[in-house]
């Protein structure tokens, strides 16, 4: 194969695989590490065992399933009608798809914890960081969602099932739903994967999400710290896995950090 | 003096030939088609030509210089490819001047000769248009030009005109002529369409898996086709599976008229072809002599041709078409008996393969 | 009657979300303009003079820097091994491959991915412990993970597999006969890439090197769980402000943000005049 490849195209991939497997293999390798010259699953044990890690990995997957939700309430229908009825809001949209991309994660939380000191309800429970994630994932979802419609003929379905009588609460849930379902479903992996991720809001805000559960711990016990970041890989790769599955839209795969 | 000649080249993609030792040479200022059905391997001869691909076996010569193993960019030969090939970030002058650019020709050189070749493929008003502004046909003309700009030794086009509507083809195909013979350069064009290759040529090579069938002029591929492949490769007519039988090919109980079998060995297997142009149809009740019975199946309207196709009476499943002046074709219906007939001269006799 | 309100339907829903962009995203970034410039006794610049200070200068300064060496080593990195595995020689499973695992490492989140550096490259990393065995002391030698070098090198793990993800389109487009053609006229390798390659791909590296200096911008997580404070970066000054680790009032912290709004506007703004001019021959 280098034959045809050329030097700097061989030297370009075995740089990369290098700098891509060595810290996950090392990593791996060092949260087997018990000190000394001993080695096994120690690290692993004591974490399944750590009753925080559950809690934190619960409250990030309730967090992001909400904030799917919000998505789905919110941005969902309003770019469909937009779409559909109102194109020239399309700019608008755009843009504000845009913003969070000009407005870095904490400087939103600069302007949020500024504006908003109540109610309780709101900015006392984790809940509230729904909020701030939303816009983290906007950019993207905004992205895979605006790709299913363009790849649909929203409008001839849509007075297609008008014209057999649907009124629009029936063709959004038998007609539109159903034939978004991939982009959608892109979305919504894409979403898990930056909310199970994040880290800013929370850890700003004081709530303990799986992020900052894994800073917490792994400032102190660096193989867990090890076992962790693994974890945290895999969960990646599993939703990852998911969108290249379904969407195969290889384009806006990027996230936040 | 053959300025290019390709001797015994030999190439194979994993372990599959694509060419299968090809001998071809080109006098200066001559325009020789490759032509031959798709896949045949006509690009990897002519990349091998430009020095993209090194064959296997063989050597590439330029006025008898051996050249097999120059690259590409020392190669002095300028290509036309199929389509999409305008770099798309330069207008139509810079196009033209990439070649002397890259080359280190003066800048008014370069400029001169862009001029100079964008007036003479007729862009000379769209000077400064960018590829995407212009038309397929005129994205084509920019490209000659550029192929042009380097004052190449050979000009290699590459299928230049199957991107193109059939008006605009026709019309490109005679001006990429009239250039060619302004300029001299010599020049290989490749086609899969024969009747681009017939009317643009001085010579035709026809191919077929890899290799080379006949190289002669249009009128002698077309009349005297070499084998089989080419006899039914260019143009119509109907091609007859027999046996030689002294001046006729004999099919089952038929016996066709044709001279050209008596060179071949009585009982040898062999194919009569025949042109449309050849066969003379008659639907008086009485049979001309040496005529056979056959009964007319279709009519194809040319303008002012008809072309009819016959089942000769005899020969099952036999396909024969005839010529006739559409004013002279008015009684003439699917179903009507007619005599068929033609010069026992006319027919071409080849040994079956 | 019910036929207007299903007519109003629709555009509640969008209008709720304009709404809640208004209240959740476009009033914060206002307060935070305006904070920026608004003293306890009305309008003052103190707060934006005092980003002069040393460390507040030099967190920029660092950002700054940081931002646009990663999103270099991952434009620069990730274009060359997005255009090596599309080389007709490189094997197709190993193309599939590295692309989702980039689509894994550009998602692979800041913290976790702090852990894995240290693991490895920090100072009690196993490959840091395994090189000075075999005699190599990489920290004697100057390297360290906690500067900028080091969290240029971290960032590289995200930054390169996004720039294979959003640049492989584009290189993608480039036509086997533009080269074919270059070649055939003269061109040497070089030239080629010089006068029609790099053109043409232009406006989609710019756009890449944006997106990649934003991303790198304001990242939070990573430079917070790898250098704890060591280095001075807006975002972890920011973070200094609000959790109160500073004694400084918040205008100082909205300062701060608004002048990360600032740099990210400027940017864009910079990037679509220039995409502008570079995509010339494309209109
Ligand atoms: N780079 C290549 N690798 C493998 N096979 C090739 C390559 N180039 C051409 N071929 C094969 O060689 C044969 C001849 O191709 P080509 O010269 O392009 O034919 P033509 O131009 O006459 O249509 C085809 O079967 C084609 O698939
Ligand atoms: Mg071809």
């Amino acid at each position: 194969m280098s034959a045809r490849l050329g030097p700097v195209a061989v030297l370009a991939i075995v740089l990369g695989i290098v700098f891509f497997l060595t810290p996950l293999i090392v990593t791996f390798a060092f949260s087997l590490w018990e000190g000394g010259d001993r080695y096994g699953f120690a690290a692993y044990r004591s974490l399944v065992g750590d009753p925080d890690l559950w809690a934190s990995l619960l409250l990030s997957l309730r967090l992001a399933a909400e904030t799917m939700l919000l998505g789905m309430v919110l941005l969902v229908p309003s770019m469909i009608f937009v779409h559909l009825k109102a194109p020239g809001l399309k700019p608008l949209f755009e843009f504000i798809a845009a913003l969070p991309f000009v407005v870095p994660a904490i400087a939103l939380v600069a302007g949020l914890s500024a504006l908003y000191t109540g109610p309780a309800w709101l900015i006392g429970t984790p809940n509230y960081l729904v909020i701030p994630y939303f816009f983290l994932a906007l950019p993207y979802a905004y992205r895979a969602i605006d790709v299913g419609l363009s790849a649909i003929d929203v409008r001839t379905l849509t007075d297609a099932a008008h014209s057999l009588g649907a009124g629009w609460g029936q063709v959004f849930r038998l007609v539109l739903l159903p034939n978004l379902s991939t982009a959608l479903l892109g979305a919504t992996l894409l979403t898990l994967t930056i909310v199970m991720g994040e880290f800013t809001f929370a850890s700003v805000l004081l709530f303990k999400t799986f992020a900052v559960y894994i800073n917490d711990t792994g400032s102190s016990k660096v193989t867990e710290a090890a076992a962790l970041s693994l974890l945290s890989f895999v969960i990646t790769w599993a939703a990852m896995l998911g969108v290249l599955l379904t969407g195969r839209n290889t384009t806006d795969l990027g996230g936040t950090h | 003096m053959a300025v290019v000649a390709l001797q015994a080249i030999r190439k194979s993609f994993g372990g599959r030939p694509v060419l299968a030792g090809i001998d071809i040479a080109l006098a200066q200022g001559e325009l020789v088609s490759l032509l031959g059905p798709s896949g045949c391997g006509k690009t990897t001869l002519l990349r091998i030509l430009a020095g993209f691909e090194r064959p296997d076996a063989g050597t590439v010569r330029l006025d008898g210089r051996d050249i097999t193993a120059l690259a590409a960019n020392r190669r002095n030969m300028g290509m036309v490819f199929q389509s999409y090939s305008l770099f798309p970030n330069l207008d139509a002058t810079d196009n033209v001047r990439f070649g002397p650019r890259v080359r280190g020709v003066p800048r008014a050189e370069q400029s001169r000769r862009a001029e100079h070749l964008l007036e003479l493929v007729g862009l000379g008003g769209h000077r400064h248009k960018f590829p995407h502004q212009l038309s397929g046909g005129q994205q084509q003309r920019v490209a000659l030009a550029r192929a042009l700009a380097v004052q190449p030794d050979v000009l290699l086009l590459d299928e230049p005109l199957s991107a193109l509507d059939a008006k605009v083809r026709a019309q490109l195909r005679s001006e990429i002529r009239r250039i060619q013979r302004e300029t001299g350069v010599t020049t290989v064009f490749v086609t899969h369409d024969q009747e681009e290759a017939l009317s643009i040529s001085d010579r035709v090579a026809v191919m077929n898996e890899g290799r080379m069938l006949q190289v002669a002029s249009p009128a002698a591929i077309y009349r005297e086709p070499a084998d089989a492949f080419v006899a039914r490769f260019i143009g119509a007519g109907a091609v007859l599976s027999g046996r030689a039988d002294g001046p006729a090919v004999r099919v089952g109980a038929v016996a066709l008229p044709a001279a050209a079998a008596a060179g071949h060995p009585a009982g040898t297997a062999v194919e009569l072809f025949l042109r449309p142009e050849h066969v003379r149809l008659d639907p008086a009740a009485t049979p001309p002599s040496g005529a056979l019975a056959a009964e007319i199946r279709e009519l194809t309207f040319f303008g002012s041709l008809t072309r009819v196709r016959l089942a000769l009476d005899g020969i099952a499943d036999s396909e024969a078409w005839a010529d006739v002046a559409s004013d002279r074709a008015d009684g003439f219906q699917p179903g009507l008996r007619v005599w068929a007939s033609w010069d026992a001269a006319a027919p071409r006799v080849l040994a079956r393969v | 009657m019910p036929a207007l309100l299903a007519r109003a339907v629709p555009w509640l829903f969008v209008a709720a979300f304009l709404a809640f962009v208004a209240a959740f995203m476009l009033a914060p970034m206002v307060t935070v303009l305006v904070q920026a410039v608004w003293g306890d006794h009305g309008p003052t610049l103190a707060y934006v003079r005092q980003l002069g200070e040393y460390r507040y200068a030099t967190a920029f300064a660092n950002s700054l820097i940081l931002s646009a060496a990663a999103a270099a080593v991952g434009v620069v990195g990730g274009g060359l091994l997005a255009y090596a595995l599309l080389r007709p020689g490189a094997p197709g499973w190993l193309r599939s491959a590295m692309t989702s695992f980039s689509a894994v490492a550009a998602n692979f989140a800041g913290v976790p991915l702090a852990f894995a550096f240290i693991s490895t490259l920090g100072t009690l990393g196993l490959l840091t412990a395994q090189l000075k065995r075999l005699g190599i002391d990489i920290y004697g030698l100057g390297f360290s993970l906690y500067s900028l070098g080091g969290l240029t090198l971290t960032y590289a793990y995200f930054q390169v597999p996004l720039m294979l993800i959003i640049i492989t389109p584009a290189l993608r487009g480039l036509r086997a006969e533009w080269r074919d053609a270059a070649e055939n006229l003269g061109a040497t390798v070089w030239q080629y890439w010089w006068r029609v390659g790099l053109p043409v791909l232009w406006p989609s590296l710019l756009a890449a090197f944006v997106l990649l200096f934003g991303n790198a911008f304001s990242a939070y997580a990573t430079p917070y769980a790898l250098t704890a404070g060591n280095i001075q970066l807006v975002p972890t000054e920011i973070s200094n402000v609000l959790s109160g680790n500073v004694m400084e009032s918040p205008q100082l912290g909205a300062a701060l943000a608004a002048g990360m709004i600032v740099v990210m506007t400027a940017v864009l703004l910079v990037y679509w005049l220039a995409a502008r001019k570079a995509a010339r021959w494309r209109r």
